[in-house]
């Protein structure tokens, strides 16, 4: 809602500056966005009468006028404009003004002949984008007054960002009603006194949807004058509002739109055939529209219809067939009330949004079409002159909005607000806002259902007071504010105008009901400081990636990913089903930039398992490449490789309590493989029976064709799998000390290491406290295809010192068993 | 100090001098001399066996006490005694000494410039949006608030309906919405985490929500991810004075300013009735005026209002018994005030060049 600061001070005018004003109504809930001059600077431009036009001797396309600007002789003015001539009132820049942009007007001379100022187009003046020719004033515009003083153009224009609910200010009108209850002003309307028909003829309406159209109003206006203008003050009005003047007729429409909130229509009456219909659509219809679109309608659609099919896409737009035009006479004009569910959502439907639409699907007062009609039709006459006829109304009384009587209760504006206001203050509020009071001693919604009040008593004292009665008003908003629908609304109107500044800061009493988080559930903040510590740094990339990427990085790619039916592009228009694509993509333009080493990790949802059965699952990923150290002295560059990162994962499952219980399982077969990774370099991961995620290399067809290095590796976890942790159990520490025996076997290159552990916790018995392994050797000095593993055994008891005899029983039983079972030869 | 006595005599040991019949006081002088040109603790060592160890040349003396008259032997012991103990005491001086110059020599050897780098690994960073969400987190959790979260993947219900936005309710055209061919939609806003909380929790409530959301909308200052905290409470009693409480305490703890002013300005939103935007004195001139605030002063960071009736009748909660109020917050907006970021964008770009100024 745009409109000029003097046009709402017709209306109302407060002691208050521009600034001032406008911050009053971002206060009240009404946001300014925007205070603007309706016209740039400029200065010495005055009205001038064109006298005389002569053209110039050396320059087919200039004229040499003589122009009087109330000054003892004639200017003597180049001018290269077209449309210059005789008689016309027009703007003159007089040597010495400035105009918009810093453009100083001085004497010149233009192919020889001297030019004493300069006759200015509206772009010129600022007052329009584009022109053409020059500015043309009324024949009464006053010989040699000051331009900027008879246009009033030191006026602001006021652009208000308006909330859907409050629809009543979309008007001068509006805005003035709210200015005169925040100052306690009243505010002076325009006469609308109704116009005397000068005819009967009478247009038949039908209100086939009552409950959409409840009311429709027309008039039949003849005998306009077609070459009648838009009076200047109109059409600068129109201007300050960023609406273009086109004809009186829409002109004037949009005049008393602006005005009073009301948007009608102007059919030309020739184009109509046939009574005219309010009903919906039938899908199939057509529709040529005003903006030259046409639309095919579907079966939900409020039309104005006459015989011979839709004229008009009701509240919306009309059509390209029945609209005025520069010969137009005689004119249906059109002022209804259009329910807003019945216009809301249409617009958008069709890809339309009009300043029509926009005001029926937020709402209408339903009381305003007459005073509207009456109002245009004054208007018009006054510009086109014309014959009308009698207002026509079609209404369906039961299907108009009805005010809600609504009790509000003294004790619940505490309740709500935290403030108890004195009951004249609150009158008073309710009483400017246009609101109907009647004291109220009815008793409370509590003891209607007396279960609750019985549970509530005592619960606090002003529970107390509404079983004594709630006593208050039955109150009766305005027809404009059908956005007051239930008591809480009356309160926020109270809140609003008393202030929400003026509305104290408590501190409320609160039971202590917080629930904690489990101990052991998974704590995401300490992993993620866990690996920001391990030189980790956390992105945030997109939920959407584009199917290629998806499909690159979907251990299951068979199922059809989560697809946008609306994607911003095709790059983000499906829902990632692992976090790899985005990091590999941060990962990318970082090396693209010269950043030899990074790590990532990112945390967020993944959506697997495709639409049907879709599991939004939270998830950490990480991905590095480069130097597991950043560059420094005193520490050999090695670029990252699996084990690495395991142990990066590792450190982050730590916090579970149930490290012991991961397991990596390399895939046993291709199918098995992740297909983003090295299948000889990847495992799933295992947390005992849960499977938790993967980690691996990533593929090296995949690296060359992402143009990676090699050695970039990945992991990702589904948190959600993660469970609940192993709450840490104490165990006695053993008094007596540990004693160690190394021991190194043999055994084929392809055994993993997991195998070998295994059969030595089992074989070893309770006394193996830990296991390490400090070598792996392949090479000359052993079999072809085979390795040696040296571990260490750590072995305590915990009630005795331990004697050579019990550990050489005990790593005795251990080589036999990997003797026996994996077929490992010790080294000696 | 203590040290050990080594097992063996050093290959490398001058010669004892053998003379069998020394005299003692020669000798101890002998000794004595032998002590104080011990350059370092091995050729102290090296003089104690000489003199003193099992088979030392002073040992020796006591061992010959036998070839003595009886009566004279208590007195030539004492002598070689007395003799032993003065060369004893010398040696442990001596012994100080060099230990002394030995740890200063060891002290001087190891200096190590300590202006050197540091070693090993680097830390990374938390994402500043991250950061930033940690410490609402925080704020709120110490006034008792839980955390609960929600699916991205939202039904039409939970992110509008519920909510009081009826299909066609103009407020949908203020989210832009990405849809799924299904109908589902991807939440634009974290408030239908609290319907999901009211659906399954009894009152009393005090919840904030954290995360993703989406609008389909993307240019200079609007990217179509970015992050909300919801947050809302449901008590016997709670009033907007009381939201306004809170929300004094959450922005003036955030931004660390016991005196940042906040102002309320009534706004609309379908969910909370009365519903109000809530700007801060801007953070970065103080209120004069500035770019960031485009002149106003003001910053508005975000909106909040009372639990609307309909919401409440919608999860099955009695607004005559349960109060309610509700807020929420742009998680981006909040860092780049604190943090001075100044273009949005930045912040899904993940450059590392930004990502690690945040550590």
């Amino acid at each position: 809602m745009r409109f000029s600061e003097s046009w709402l001070r017709e209306w109302v005018n407060p002691p208050l500056a521009a600034q001032a004003l406008c911050d009053q109504l971002s206060m009240a809930g009404l946001e300014v966005d925007a205070l603007e001059p309706v016209a740039p600077v400029f200065s010495g431009v005055a009205v001038g009468a064109v006298m005389a036009v002569e053209p110039h001797p050396d320059a087919t396309k200039l004229r040499v006028c003589r122009v009087d600007v109330g000054e003892e002789e004639p200017l003597q003015i180049v001018c290269g404009a077209a449309n210059v001539a005789a008689g016309q009132r027009v703007p003159v820049a007089r040597i010495g003004a400035v105009l918009p942009g810093d453009f100083k007007i001085k004497k010149a001379k233009l192919r020889g002949v001297a030019s004493q100022g300069m006759i200015c187009s509206a772009s010129e003046l600022g007052l329009a984008e584009r022109s053409e020719g020059i500015m043309t004033l009324p024949g009464d515009a006053p010989v040699g007054e000051d331009l900027r003083a008879w246009l009033a153009l030191d006026d602001q224009a006021i652009e208000l960002d308006l909330t859907p609910d409050r629809s009543d200010c979309l008007s001068v009108a509006g805005v003035a009603r709210e200015v005169g209850v925040l100052n306690r002003l009243s505010v002076t309307e325009p006469a609308a006194t109704p116009v005397a028909p000068a005819h009967d003829d009478r247009y038949s309406v039908q209100l086939a949807a009552p409950a959409a159209c409840p009311r429709y109003l027309c008039r039949i206006i003849r005998e306009l004058d077609p070459s009648a203008e838009t009076p200047l003050w109109m059409t600068e009005r129109l201007r300050r509002s960023g609406l273009r003047p086109i004809s009186p007729m829409v002109d004037v429409t949009n005049y008393v739109l602006l005005e009073l909130g009301q948007p009608l229509h102007a059919f030309d009456l020739e184009k109509l055939e046939g009574p005219i219909q309010v009903r919906l659509s039938q899908s199939g219809e057509r529709l040529a529209l005003l903006n030259d679109e046409a639309v095919e309608l579907d079966d939900d659609t409020l039309v104005i219809a006459d015989s011979n099919g839709p004229v008009a896409m009701a509240g919306v737009m009309g059509g390209a067939a029945s609209a005025v035009s520069e010969t137009t006479r005689d004119i249906l004009l059109e002022s209804a009330f259009f329910a807003p569910e019945a216009i809301a959502g249409r617009a958008r439907r069709y890809g339309l949004h009009t300043d029509s639409s926009h005001r029926f699907e937020r709402g209408v007062d339903p009381m305003l079409q007459q005073r509207a009609i009456e109002r245009a039709t004054a208007l018009l006459l006054s510009i086109a002159g014309g014959r009308p006829g009698p207002v026509v109304e079609a209404c369906s009384e039961g299907d108009l909005p009805q005010p809600a009587s609504l009790l509000l209760r003294r004790t619940r504006i505490r309740q709500v607000l935290g403030i108890a206001p004195d009951d004249a203050q609150v009158v008073d509020i309710l009483s400017r806002l246009g609101m109907a009071l009647e004291p109220s001693l009815e008793r409370g919604r509590d003891d209607d259902a007396g279960e609750h009040s019985a549970g509530a008593k005592g619960t606090n004292e002003n529970r107390a007071r509404d079983d004594v009665g709630a006593e208050g008003w039955q109150v009766t908003a305005p027809s404009q504010r059908f956005d007051i629908q239930r008591e809480v609304d009356l309160i926020a109107e109270i809140g609003r105008i008393y202030g929400y500044n003026a509305i104290p800061v408590t501190h409320a009493r609160s039971a202590a009901f917080t629930r904690a988080p489990q101990e052991m559930a998974f704590d995401l903040q300490l992993a993620r400081r866990t690996l920001v510590a391990r030189g980790y740094f956390e992105a945030i990339t997109y939920s959407f990636v584009s199917p290629e990427q998806n499909g690159s990085f979907d251990p299951r790619p068979s199922s059809a990913p989560l697809s946008l039916a609306n994607p911003l592009s095709a790059e983000l228009s499906v829902m990632r089903s692992s976090l790899w694509p985005g990091l590999i993509q941060v990962m990318r333009q970082n090396l693209a930039r010269q950043q030899p080493r990074v790590r990532l990790f990112e945390t967020g949802l993944r959506f697997l398992d495709g639409a049907e059965n879709l599991r939004q699952s939270p998830s950490l990923a990480g991905a590095v490449v480069g130097p597991v150290l950043a560059e420094q002295w005193g520490a050999a560059r090695r670029l990252v490789d699996f084990f690495d990162l395991k142990a990066d994962l590792e450190a982050v499952l730590t916090q579970t309590g149930r490290l012991d219980a991961l397991r990596l399982g390399p895939p046993a077969t291709e199918s098995d493989a992740h297909p983003a990774l090295h299948p000889g370099q990847s495992a799933e991961l295992w947390l005992g029976e849960q499977s938790i995620g993967w980690i691996g290399t990533l593929h090296p067809l995949l690296a060359r064709r992402l143009e990676l290095p090699n050695e970039v590796q990945l992991f990702e976890i589904d948190l959600a799998a993660l469970g609940v942790g192993e709450r840490p159990a104490f165990e006695p520490l053993s008094r007596f000390p540990s004693i160690r025996r190394d021991l190194a076997i043999v055994v084929p290159a392809t055994l993993p290491f997991e195998r070998v552990r295994q059969t030595v916790m089992a074989s070893a018995g309770d006394l193996l406290k830990q296991l390490i392994l400090f070598d792996q050797y392949q090479g000359d000095k052993i079999e072809a295809d085979h390795k040696s593993l040296a571990f260490g055994l750590i072995l305590q008891a915990s009630s005795q010192t331990l004697i050579d005899a019990e550990v050489d029983a005990v790593v005795q039983a251990v080589v036999e068993r990997l003797e026996q079972e994996l077929g490992a030869k010790r080294r000696t | 100090m203590v040290l050990e006595e080594p097992m063996t005599q050093r290959p490398d040991a001058d010669p004892i001098d053998a003379d069998p019949t020394p005299d003692l006081a020669d000798l101890e002088s002998a000794a004595l001399a032998a002590v104080n040109a011990a350059a370092d603790l091995a050729a102290l060592d090296d003089v104690r066996v000489r003199y003193l160890g099992k088979s030392g040349v002073l040992t020796a003396q006591l061992k010959s006490l036998g070839a003595l008259p009886k009566a004279e032997r208590p007195a030539a012991g004492q002598r070689i005694n007395d003799a032993k103990r003065v060369v004893q005491d010398a040696l442990e001086a001596r012994r100080a000494v060099l230990e002394e110059q030995q740890l200063a020599v060891q002290l001087r050897d190891e200096r190590i410039d300590v202006t050197l780098p540091g070693r090993g690994q680097t830390p990374g960073a938390l994402h500043p949006v991250t950061r930033a969400m940690a410490r609402i987190e925080r704020l709120f959790a110490n006034a008792g608030f839980s955390i609960a979260e929600g699916p991205e993947v939202e039904d039409d219900y939970h992110n509008f309906e519920a909510l009081n936005i009826p299909a066609h309710h103009p407020a949908r055209a203020m989210h832009d919405t990405f849809y799924f061919p299904d109908g589902r939609l991807l939440r634009t806003h974290t408030s239908p985490v609290q319907i999901r909380v009211m659906e399954t929790q009894p009152p009393p409530l005090r919840i904030i929500a954290p995360g993703r959301v989406y609008r389909c909308d993307s240019d200079l200052t609007h990217t179509p991810m970015f992050h909300q905290v919801e947050g809302f409470l449901v008590d016997r009693e709670a009033t907007f004075a009381d939201l306004k409480g809170v929300l004094y305490d959450f922005l003036r703890n955030f931004f660390e300013q016991d005196d940042l002013k906040l102002r309320f300005r009534p706004s609309y939103f379908p969910f909370t009735e009365p519903s109000a935007e809530v700007d801060v004195q801007c953070v970065k001139c103080g209120g004069r005026g500035c770019r960031v605030c485009k002149q106003s002063g003001w910053l508005e960071v975000l909106g909040c209002g009372m639990i609307h009736p309909e919401v409440f009748r919608q999860v099955g909660i009695d607004s005559e018994q349960w109060l309610g109020y509700a807020f929420g917050m742009g998680v981006e907006r909040l860092a780049m005030l604190r943090y001075g970021v100044d273009d949005l964008r930045l912040y899904f770009e993940n450059d590392l060049r930004f990502l690690s100024q945040f550590a």
